[in-house]
């Protein structure tokens, strides 16, 4: 049944402060959501105020200037530092976003840095995306074909190679899947928007021969049909993707084949 | 997370049911259908309002207009089944709880839709 507050042990308190080094004049200050598993404590929220003016550009170079001078026990994951890999995905300013590439000074006053939403948290802003890559495995995203496989390339027109536009730029940063409100609800059997994406990114692929299939498995309720057109994984997404039009897409393609 | 089972077992879970189709399908056609039909509704009321109960009756006692109230009555409350199970589906995660709320929504729709039904049919006949 619904729960309408977090359990005892989930409840954010106040953490520690740290305040501007002496003489900064251009301060942001940063709320950073943190949690040790081993420390049997509940999350809190630290502050970290840090001099703009030597620091990079975006939230990324923040929140590795704090690791590098201030705490080097916050805990994150980054890597590519350009938005293509998507590591650094987390909650900003209430919005799931990429770190690297979203600007501090876009944000108006304090920036609030908490883990994707509703994920199990490993540590500070790790989130636990087992069961997210699992899911991704379970609509098997790549090629499949029956026919003998040719000498050469598999030849696609360009009209058939468009329709890949918006689809094969996922990076699979889970900021969509973490900002539905059906999948918080229904994590176990809804696949989400990045997977349901990811699966129509084969199913509209003419070099595939699984396309059949691939809609049996998704023909479902809850796999499927738990999207609600609730669009938040649109508007979240850092790519500038549409998650909800592929699944849209699906959805009409499910009606199209009963004739 | 703390299973011992894969996590694309668990991912994979029962399989897809091959449902689901209709019932996206129908609830969108219903949508779509009750919006005239409201309408048609609505300037029926505004054409009756302050009328006396047997001008009311003497209305709908044309074939048409019963007919077309008899389907707004089934649309309204097959819509109402449609949209309350998806709500159901969401939230309630109790196997139990969820089925008994299933059934008593079913149960209710189909009751309040035979009987405001049965109340247009009795008017259309004379009997009320």
């Amino acid at each position: 049944m619904a729960e309408f507050r977090l359990p005892k042990n989930s409840r954010v308190a106040k953490g520690k402060k740290f305040d501007a080094p002496q003489g900064a004049t251009n301060t942001k200050t940063f709320r950073i959501y943190r949690w040790e598993p081993e420390s049997g404590e509940n999350p809190r929220v630290d502050s970290f105020t840090i001099d703009l003016d030597k620091c990079g550009p975006m939230v990324l170079d923040a929140v590795i200037k704090i690791k590098n001078e201030i705490d080097p026990t916050l805990t994150f994951r980054r890597s590519c530092r350009e938005g293509i890999c998507g590591s650094c995905a987390f909650n900003i300013d209430g919005k799931n976003t990429l770190a690297c590439t979203q600007r501090i000074t876009d944000i108006e006053g304090d920036v609030r840095i908490y883990p994707l939403p509703h994920m199990p948290v490993v540590k500070d802003l790790v989130p636990d995306l087992t069961h997210f890559y699992a899911q991704l495995e379970s609509i098997e995203p790549w090629i499949k074909t029956d026919t003998p496989a040719p000498t050469r390339e598999r030849l696609q027109t360009p009209e058939d190679r468009a329709k890949l536009d918006g689809l094969y730029e996922c990076i699979l940063c889970a900021c969509c899947s973490t900002a539905c409100p059906s999948y918080w609800w229904n994590p176990e059997r809804y696949l989400g928007p990045a997977v349901l994406l990811q699966a129509y990114r084969w199913i509209v692929d003419s070099r595939d021969e699984a396309t059949g299939d691939r809609l049996d498995d998704l023909e479902d309720p809850f796999k499927l049909y738990r999207c609600h057109t609730i669009m938040n994984c649109t508007n979240t997404c850092p790519k500038g993707l549409n998650p909800a039009k592929a699944i849209q897409e699906t959805k009409k393609l499910l009606l199209e084949r009963r004739g | 997370m703390s299973s011992i089972r894969s996590s694309l077992a668990s991912a994979r879970g029962l399989g897809s049911s091959k449902t689901g189709v209709t019932h996206w399908w129908v609830q969108r056609v219903s949508a779509v259908a009750l919006v005239p039909l409201t309408l048609w509704f609505v300037a029926c009321l505004a054409s009756q309002l302050g009328a006396d109960y047997s001008s009311v009756t003497d209305w709908l006692s044309s074939p048409i207009q019963a007919s077309l109230l008899a389907i707004y009555l089934a649309a309204i409350f097959y819509h109402s089944q449609l949209g309350l199970q998806v709500v159901v589906e969401d939230y309630i995660h109790h196997e139990g709880m969820k089925m008994a709320l299933l059934i008593t929504f079913q149960l209710v729709n189909i009751l309040l839709a035979v009987a405001s039904i049965f109340s247009v049919i009795m008017i259309l006949v004379g009997a009320a």
